[in-house]
């Protein structure tokens, strides 16, 4: 499960160990993610899938261990790391009074403006061309899905958290947004993911599985 | 391949929120209804002797307007937290407190300004002298923001609980007292016809002390709730 360790790697995790409610989630973690490779994390519920996505993206401390990026320590970044990640989680991170196009403006402020790319050329890609005006909260779960996918396109995040990306999305949706992240490895992006759904990358991706049920 | 200065992210985040208050108009005017509805009822209550009305006018106004924060507090980072935007805040390319600077300020335009406004109409209402009602607005303007900050400190710690209003008003009110005293006893000097530069200095100061530490302390906070 642990790929050679070398002084290069983009990201690097040492060690980890997650407590929750006196549970041991995780202990003595490794990994490496390098551009163009896709963590991908499996386990069942409760196996801490969620927790160490949100330790990958420095929201929630680990119990022990280390988190470098580039040979940095990611909380002593803070910012300066935040600017290479863009984190999907459970919740959408749209306001639901805001249209589209003013989430995503938003989310792009936030981070780092990628050049080359409008907002609606965003929305269009994830499928919502059409919707930039109505309100969020007029839109299916699905297309909300949709809107926060976009949020990934807008910014220039190398490393990409995706909690359970493809959830409420229908079956087109995802193979979509499977080559969405497909073309974002392939640019020499990274990402770390969890999902049930069995993912259908094509081999040039490469794939670092860990499960945490087994560990 | 640019990340937005940080006055630009400012000023974005600071619009979001004013378009978001905008667009939910009717919780816009709960704090402000509040604070004129209390201030009016209190010479309903007291009777109608001027004097007596003169004497508790500045401490009614800032008791009201002091309540109209509080409640209005929780509001602050609530939605942003439900909605998961909060972590996207935490994760952006930009020092969360200047962020959180934002926030409040937001804050204190949609509830803070619209009491500064409707002041000195309820200060007449309640026979504070037309001499001091400049000094009313004065502490104010000055005391209101300490309000907004020191209480989104309080908001940032108990945001990831499920029934946090309680140990709000716990953990603020006490941090407001100074604000209230001061504030009104300037108002009650100014009345008699004393200079209230020395009470006007000290809440400048606590505004400018609050304006350093609280957007950190916030920041912080809101860390550990999201942890």
């Amino acid at each position: 499960m642990t790929s050679p360790l070398s002084d290069t790697a983009t990201f690097e995790a040492k060690d980890l160990e997650c407590i929750r409610d006196d549970r041991v989630l995780f202990s003595r973690l490794c990994f490496t993610v390098n551009p163009g490779e896709a963590l991908v994390l499996e386990g069942r519920n409760g196996s801490g899938k969620t927790s160490l996505l949100r330790i990958l993206c420095g929201i929630r401390l680990p119990e022990s261990g280390q988190l470098l990026w580039k040979g940095e320590d990611i909380f002593r970044l803070g910012p300066e790391y935040h600017e290479h990640t863009a984190y999907l989680g459970h919740k959408d991170g749209s306001k639901q009074d805001l249209t589209p196009l003013e989430n995503l403006r938003v989310a792009r402020g936030f981070g780092k403006a990628k050049e080359g790319i409008t907002l609606e050329e965003a929305l269009d890609q994830v499928g919502l061309y059409g919707f930039e005006d109505v309100p969020t909260r007029n839109m299916s779960a699905g297309q909300q899905r949709r809107l926060a996918i976009a949020r990934l396109l807008v910014t220039d995040a190398k490393f990409w958290i995706l909690d359970e990306p493809f959830t409420s999305l229908d079956r087109k949706g995802i193979e979509h947004m499977e080559r969405l992240f497909e073309a974002h490895l392939q640019s020499g992006g990274m990402a770390a993911m969890t999902t049930h759904h069995r993912i259908g990358f094509k081999e040039a991706v490469k794939l670092v599985r860990i499960n945490l049920s087994e560990l | 391949m640019s990340t937005l200065s940080l006055t630009s992210a400012f000023i974005l985040l600071l619009k979001r929120d004013l378009v978001l208050a905008y667009r939910r108009r009717a919780e816009l005017v709960n704090p402000l209804l509040f604070f004129v509805l209390v201030t009016a009822m209190f010479p309903l209550g007291i009777g109608n002797d001027p004097k007596l009305i003169q004497a508790v006018g500045p401490g009614v106004i800032w008791v009201a307007a002091l309540l109209a924060a509080l409640l209005s507090l929780d509001t602050m980072f609530r939605s942003d937290f439900d909605d998961g935007t909060l972590e996207q805040f935490m994760l952006s390319a930009h020092p969360i407190s200047v962020l959180v600077l934002a926030k409040i300020l937001a804050h204190w335009m949609i509830t803070g300004l619209p009491l500064f406004i409707a002041a000195p109409l309820l200060a007449m209402m309640l026979n504070v002298p037309t001499d001091a009602i400049p000094t009313l607005m004065l502490t104010l303007v000055l005391g209101t923001p300490v309000l907004s900050l020191i209480g989104s400190v309080g908001v940032a710690l108990t945001v990831g609980l499920r029934r946090g209003g309680v140990i709000l008003s716990l953990l603020v009110l006490p941090l407001y007292v100074p604000v209230l005293i001061f504030a009104t006893d300037a108002v009650k000097t100014s009345i008699v016809g004393i200079p209230t530069s020395a009470h006007i200095s000290i809440l400048a100061a606590m505004l400018i002390g609050s304006l350093v530490l609280a957007p950190l302390a916030t920041a912080a906070s809101l860390r550990i709730s999201l942890s």
